[in-house]
């Protein structure tokens, strides 16, 4: 897992772990998601929110190569991606449990495929790869259902065992889509303990929801998408937890309007924090709605110019 | 020597039911895996059309047969990858487009009736030494290929797009399962017939999954049932002078039936011993 750096200091000093700049996403000739903008530095916890069709699903699947790439680019650690190398680095967390095919299979058996793109076709399991899969294991709390079939577990524990096997390859970046979907409510909020131990361990996430509640206290800052484009960008503010259909057009009118005020006001005024306007150009500051707000991969505002 | 080891013709017969005993369910782990059990029986019928091809041109018809089978397989699977037609109704042109090719070049051939029945229901105690090596080479190639990327073409038939997600070479894996299901189909059809290939790669595995609970231990249980019941069944056929193909799939069958109410029944005592230790914990009091 990675350690978690001053992500001010860090700030052209190494590149962020994901850096996305006006990429657009879809499937075939169809544009889902355009123009986005994104950075996500190592130890950062990020949710990416967004109603049903609102595209945070294909920016997602885009950033694992699922989804096409209509335009910008994407960079993991540096690299255009996805390559075979940021495959590798990025662990992802599908949302269906697609796991149980035909055959019964254990959990550990489910795990350790996590670890086969590390090493060459025909060469058996390694004592490392073992210790990685004894690990992730362990680190969602499974170690003791390791020999069960994984088809007779419950969906909170068949998430678990999906996280694992991301684990078990040691990635930079653990990428999730809708972990807390379909399952009960005790099982979402012990899948939320989970993820909050594996932020405690520094690691870097990226999770995929349309319901923020129960991960309010795993991610520090929300992305929200409404049809294909990011409409916010900052810390998870209240409206966000419900995040309801009507919050979310509440959010893209406020952004609409502040946007119009931005322009307006181009040479006067910063935009204001978090909302999404051209942040390449603009540093957010503070103001008395959100005085945490802060750009995107900075965590100290007042660093910047108020 | 038991007196049917006197005889070359059942020797052979025992050798072949031995090598696809243990080579027809290692490959079809993975088609139940993916949940495409039947994909084996198109395959079967396309094996047909390259039999009659084969007889047609006056070739041999199994490597004939091998090389329609593996072409088509790969053609499935990349009109499964890039067509837009679901894989279902590939599978379908694929069952009614082989038999009918089959049907039309036997009869071109020349072939009666009985050439079509030989592999259609399987015949194995006319295999020839040559046929036997063939078999060994095929059965040797799709163990190798089963036991040595075994993981990776697990990880593919059970989650196709978190394997492409996260960097394995899903097509190649694909059509590698692809073309071993074909090669398997090949080499079954002199021992089970075209039309009963599918029951020997995919029944045993029914059955072991009846008692088993890891992948694993699945493959192994279904290579030893598929084994013993592939070689039972040739013996069966020579004493009780039934057809092999259709005596071994029946022990299949019947093992299936037998696993299948057992592990039903020890469910269900289980449930009740679970819900008999629930009641006692409860104080009476409690109890609704």
């Amino acid at each position: 897992m990675t350690t978690r750096p001053d992500r001010a200091g860090a700030v052209g000093a190494a590149p962020p772990l994901l850096r996305l700049q006006r990429a657009g996403f879809g499937y075939g000739e169809r544009v889902v998601v355009r123009d986005v903008d994104l950075e996500v530095h190592r130890g950062e916890r990020v949710a990416v929110l967004g109603s049903n069709g609102s595209g945070k699903t294909t920016l997602l699947r885009g950033l694992l190569g699922l989804a096409a790439r209509t335009g910008g680019t994407v960079e993991v650690d540096g690299e255009p991606a996805p390559s075979r190398r940021s495959r590798r680095r990025t662990g992802y967390v599908p949302q269906a449990m697609t796991v149980g095919g035909g055959v019964p299979t254990t959990v550990r058996e489910v795990v350790s495929t996590g670890r086969l793109p590390l090493r060459r076709p025909w060469v058996p399991a390694r004592r490392e790869d073992r210790a990685a899969v004894d690990a992730a294991l362990e680190a969602v709390d499974m170690a003791e259902h390791a020999h069960e079939d994984v088809t007779e577990l419950s969906g909170g524990q068949q998430r678990r065992v999906l996280i694992a096997r991301a684990l078990a390859a040691e990635p930079d970046l653990l990428v999730l889509d809708e972990p807390l979907a379909g399952v009960d409510a005790a099982s979402a909020l012990g899948l939320a303990r989970t993820l909050a131990a594996l932020a405690a361990r520094d690691t870097t996430l990226l999770v995929v929801t349309h319901e923020v509640g129960p991960l309010a206290d795993v991610v520090d800052r929300a992305v929200v998408l409404q049809h294909g484009r990011v409409v916010h960008d900052g810390p998870l503010v209240p409206e966000l937890l419900g995040a309801s259909d009507e919050a979310l057009e509440r959010l893209q009118e406020e952004s609409r309007l502040r946007h119009q005020h931005v322009h307006h006001h181009e040479h006067e005024t910063a935009p204001p924090p978090g909302w999404v306007s051209d942040h390449r150009e603009h540093r957010p500051q503070p103001t008395a709605d959100h005085p945490e707000c802060h750009h995107p991969g900075t965590h100290h505002p007042e660093t910047h110019r108020a | 020597m038991p007196e049917v080891l006197t005889y070359g013709f059942m020797v052979r017969a025992l050798v072949a039911a031995l090598l696809v005993g243990l080579a027809a369910p290692s490959v079809g782990v993975f088609l139940v895996q993916r949940r495409l059990s039947l994909i084996g029986d198109g395959m079967g019928h396309v094996a047909l059309t390259g039999v009659a091809l084969g007889l047609l041109t006056g070739t041999a018809p199994v490597p004939v047969a091998l090389v329609v089978t593996v072409v088509a397989a790969a053609a499935v699977e990349l009109l499964r990858r890039y067509g837009r037609t679901g894989g279902d109704v590939v599978l379908a042109v694929l069952f009614y487009g082989g038999i009918a090719g089959g049907v039309v070049l036997v009869a071109r051939a020349g072939g009666s009736a009985a050439t079509l029945n030989t592999y259609l229901f399987g015949a194995i105690t006319t295999t020839t030494a040559e046929d036997l090596r063939v078999f060994a080479v095929l059965a040797a190639v799709v163990l190798v290929a089963t036991f040595g990327l075994g993981r990776r073409l697990a990880a593919v038939s059970s989650d196709e797009e978190h394997a492409r997600a996260s960097g394995l070479p899903v097509m190649g894996l694909n059509l590698l399962l692809a073309v071993l299901t074909a090669v398997t189909v090949v080499l079954s059809m002199r021992v089970v017939g075209l039309l009963l290939i599918s029951a020997l790669m995919i029944v045993p595995v029914a059955v072991a999954q009846q008692v088993c609970r890891s992948f694993r231990s699945t493959t192994l249980l279904a290579m030893g049932v598929g084994t013993v019941t592939a070689v039972v069944g040739v013996l069966t056929s020579y004493y009780g002078d039934t057809p092999s193909g259709g005596t071994i799939v029946l022990y299949l069958i019947a093992l299936f039936v037998l696993t299948a109410a057992g592990s039903a029944l020890v469910r269900a005592a289980r449930h009740r011993g679970h819900r008999r230790r629930h009641r006692l914990a409860t104080p009476v009091g409690e109890q609704a």
